[in-house]
């Protein structure tokens, strides 16, 4: 009884949310996005939000770890920590100092595709906010009594993140056993022995090569109009010179994978067993067509927390795992990742694990997803969409995210128009296509490699 | 890609304390009852058409049995695993096609409850709430499979660093209080807790009585008073809160550690702290700032990263709890260095006890405290999220337009005076690594 009373109500649901959803998203994107191109080559991208009297400001540069001399790794990451040493016009801190002063925020971040720069604050500063990042575009200056502290930084980061964490560690295996030729498989904070080599003249070296306006996007949101930033960025950035020309970002591409791969990371300190997989899959960039929307929602409907394939399947249904999941990573320059995961219970062995992962990923590879599933999920990500209207930060990333990965600002605002056009077939098609196991690789946790043998 | 933050800004901005935001001119805050009863404070905006609401309930996981630590965290985790004639996946199914964002957690002294909908859907958001309140199944297989996950998470944390140096931490300063004990429970006492363990927290805590709510978005205020209604008006009128007794901290002086072989040391520090009540906090919140509070400048960031490069977090924060208030900090260095960096804090600590911030220190971190304020005024579930806290923290409902000019008062005699008192007495610090002829062993002064 009950049980049929539900379906009356979803199928009620089913038909008019998306109309629903459609309406909130047309209104909540009312304002409009600006973008233009100074003489310098900068981009710029600006985003109203007039609800508080609060800027983001956001320096992207199409420069990550991917892009790394063979050797260097973690350089990308470790110039990000050294571009907050100063500059000849502005000495050790003096930016921070300001952005402190004023009670702004601030902080950077570093990726396989990109490094970013930003500050959050009062409007009325944006300006001089603008004197000080367009100074440290060009003007960086470093010596050896900044960079030795902070070359140990950055080892203690890796410590945190990574040497202390074995769920972190087989991460950085998985990645690397991926990809055999892209250097997405290195880790964007370098592999250790190449990091404790990291030297400021290679930091240097790095950021004359990249660091130019015509290498960089300007991203601004919150409460401003495109006129005045367009205004400020002329006067302020558009005085930097370009200094370098930078060529098409032509990484070496994977071959097409033909052997599933499985690899373990043993360590004393894992109580708890853990399983992931990653499938090498198309980004944005690089999909044929709309392929990676279709990707999106596939995740969505593998990896939904409590109601994905993965979780009912894996947790609910057959008891085996205490957590599974599922992602795709859509923003990519080259070839990227579609991961899933799960947490057996204690009396279950990886190796079985893999097999019922098996049995979740050849059902929907043979089958398909139902409609109810396809709804549901489109549902999700579109009010993802609206929600993420609420916080000029997440659309400054977005944008920045897009235009640094090989997207653009218009295939961000049709996002979620393109995600309602999803049919079921193109995401049975993204899993038969996709999902074929000899394009991953298999990455199990264990406490000791024996135990583990023993139980399989 | 997965980003690499360079977190340079606190971990401590996260807490109670930090709540210290922002003013936000534009706010304005009505007062809502509705016809039942229930107060809510609601911030008006239209721009986006969302609803966000935050709510608090008083008594988090100071209200567990005492043989029983982690029945509130499981009660967080199971209250959408189905409601009324809803099990588990009818219920998560009803959130996902309504789009509806609902989430739980228990803190110490309060449990909260978050919920985000779109404009549209706030009729399907407040039924599936009141259901989640009013209603919760605690099914058999439901507690089972989140009992399997708590149990999942308490076998990690035995050899994660931070978990252990935080549980030593609380179990020894506040050894026979509700506070030392671990919020999401223990592998001895999860398995014991049962759906009558979680009935009977859920009938003496979600009440009415201790009740507070904050919401923002596109909503005027007669609708918010139907909905308020319709969310929480069937809820009991009372509370059976057990009494939580003022505690003061033990440990100070103490050092203790414990040997686990990782290669980063992870140090967890705190003191008696100031209530938020007292006077005295705002000018201990500033001298805080300037010891390890959330810019690149605080005297722990300078001496311990950014001059020997001993770590890459440092931080230090108030926790004013209801019935302790503390001062806490925490760090992450190489293990034959932890020795040193503990000796480097508690170095600033006492420097900044006996002679307090500098005039330029005082005046830079109100000119950061006050600017900073206006940025957590920027998402609908922030601005929910400060006025809750405003709420629970009794402070009034004008207090986003005083606050800075309670920081603006503060003198260079207070925040010394404030400094001593706060930094004078002492710290317990509890730390995790590999053993090195260099690391502190045992307990010692």
């Amino acid at each position: 009884m009950t049980n049929r009373l539900h379906r009356v109500i979803a199928a009620f649901a089913l038909g008019c949310l998306p109309a629903i959803a459609a309406i909130a998203v047309a209104q909540a994107v009312a304002s409009p996005v600006s973008q233009f191109t100074l003489t310098n080559g900068l981009e710029v991208v600006v985003i109203p939000d007039h609800r508080a009297p609060v800027v983001t400001h956001m320096m992207w540069y199409k420069v990550g770890a991917a892009d790394e001399p063979a050797g260097k790794s973690g350089i990308a990451h470790f110039l990000e920590h050294l571009m907050f040493k100063g500059t000849k016009k502005n000495p050790a801190g003096r930016f921070s100092k300001f952005v402190g002063t004023i009670g702004g925020h601030e902080n950077a971040f570093t990726s396989s595709d990109y490094t970013g720069y930003f500050q959050r604050v009062a409007k009325e500063n944006l300006k001089a906010l603008m004197e000080f990042e367009a100074d440290r575009m060009t003007g960086l200056v470093l010596t050896d009594d900044v960079v030795k502290p902070e070359l140990n930084v950055i080892l203690e980061e890796h410590n945190q993140r990574v040497a202390n964490n074995p769920g972190a560690r087989l991460g950085e295996q998985v990645q690397a056993a991926l990809y055999l030729n892209h250097p997405y498989g290195k880790p964007v904070i370098g592999w250790r022995h190449e990091i404790e080599q990291l030297t400021r003249d290679d930091a240097l070296a790095f950021y004359k090569r990249f660091y130019s306006p015509n290498n960089a996007i300007l991203v601004v949101a919150g409460d401003v109009t495109a006129e005045e930033v367009k205004k400020f960025a002329t006067d302020i950035y558009g005085k930097v010179e370009r200094r370098a020309e930078i060529g098409p970002r032509r990484r070496p591409q994977e071959p097409q994978p033909n052997a599933m791969r499985q690899v373990t990371l043993a360590d004393p300190q894992v109580r708890q067993p853990s399983l992931n997989r990653s499938y090498l899959v198309p980004s944005i960039a690089t999909a044929k067509k709309d392929e990676s929307v279709a990707l999106d929602v596939l995740a969505q409907i593998l990896g939904a927390a409590s109601t994905g394939r993965m979780y009912r399947t894996l947790v609910a249904e057959k008891s085996v795992a205490v957590n599974a999941g599922a992602w795709y990573q859509g923003s990519a320059l080259d070839m990227t990742r579609f991961g899933v995961y799960a947490t057996p219970r204690p009396d279950v062995s990886l190796t079985a694990l893999d097999s019922a992962i098996d049995g979740v990923i050849d059902d929907v590879v043979a089958k398909g997803v139902t409609a109810d599933e396809l709804e549901r999920a489109k549902t999700r990500l579109i009010s993802d969409f609206v929600f993420a209207q609420d916080s000029q930060t997440t659309l400054a990333r977005w944008y920045g995210v897009a235009l640094t990965t090989g997207s653009s600002v218009d295939r961000v605002l049709t996002w979620s128009d393109r995600i309602r056009a999803v049919t079921l077939e193109e995401v049975h098609a993204a899993a038969r296509q996709w999902l074929d196991k000899r394009r991953s690789v298999t990455g199990y946790l264990v406490k000791d490699l024996v135990r583990e043998d023993k139980r399989s | 890609m997965i980003a690499l933050h360079a977190m340079r800004l606190c971990i401590g901005l996260l807490t109670a304390a930090a709540l210290f935001g922002a003013p936000a001119q534009a706010t304005t805050i009505e007062r809502v009852v509705s016809p039942g009863g229930i107060e809510a404070w609601l911030v008006r905006e239209p721009a986006v058409p969302l609803i966000a609401m935050q709510f608090a309930f008083r008594g988090g996981a100071n209200q567990d049995p005492e043989s029983k630590p982690g029945v509130a965290h499981l009660v967080a985790a199971m209250l959408d695993e189905g409601a009324g004639d809803l099990d588990a996946k009818a219920f998560q199914e009803q959130l996902d096609r309504n789009a509806v964002e609902l989430g739980f957690r228990s803190q110490r002294d309060d449990f909260y409850g978050s919920l985000r909908m779109l404009r549209e859907r706030k009729k399907e958001g407040i039924g599936l709430l009141r259901l989640a309140l009013t209603a919760p199944r605690f099914d058999a297989d439901a507690i089972e499979r989140t009992r399997a996950q708590a149990l999942s998470g308490l076998r990690r944390e035995t050899t994660n660093p931070n978990d252990i140096a935080s549980r030593l931490w609380w179990k020894t300063a506040f050894p026979a209080h509700p506070y030392g004990r671990p919020l999401n429970g223990t592998l001895e006492s999860v398995p014991l807790i049962g759906a009558d363990d979680m009935r009977d927290y859920a009938r003496r805590v979600f009440t009415r009585e201790h009740l507070k709510v904050a919401v923002v978005g596109d909503v005027d205020a007669e609708t918010l008073k139907s909905m308020l209604d319709q969310a929480f008006g069937a809820l009991p009128a009372k509370s059976e809160l057990a009494t939580v007794p003022i505690v003061k901290l033990e440990g100070v002086g103490q050092r203790l550690f414990v040997d686990l072989d990782v290669p980063q040391a992870v140090l967890s520090f705190g003191g008696a702290g100031i209530a938020r009540k007292d006077k005295d906090f705002i000018p201990a919140f500033i001298v805080n700032h300037i010891l390890g509070g959330g810019s690149f400048s605080s005297r722990l960031y300078r001496e311990v990263r950014e001059k020997r490069g001993l770590a890459y977090s440092v931080y230090s924060y108030l926790l004013p709890l209801e019935r302790a208030a503390l001062f806490m900090g925490g760090t992450a260095t190489r293990a034959d260095r932890v020795k040193e960096t503990l000796g480097l804090i508690e170095a600033e600590i006492r420097r900044l006890a006996a002679e307090g911030p500098t005039k330029e220190e005082l005046t830079k971190a109100k000119s950061y405290l006050k600017g900073s304020y206006a940025l957590n005024f920027d998402t609908s579930t922030k601005i929910a999220g400060l006025l809750l806290q405003i709420q629970l923290d009794d402070l009034g409902i004008d207090y986003i337009n005083k606050r800075n000019g309670l920081i603006d008062a503060v003198t260079l005699d207070d925040v010394r005076r404030v400094a001593k008192r706060l930094l004078d007495g002492g710290i317990f610090a509890t730390m995790v690594g590999r053993s090195t002829d260099s690391g502190p062993k045992g307990q010692g002064g």
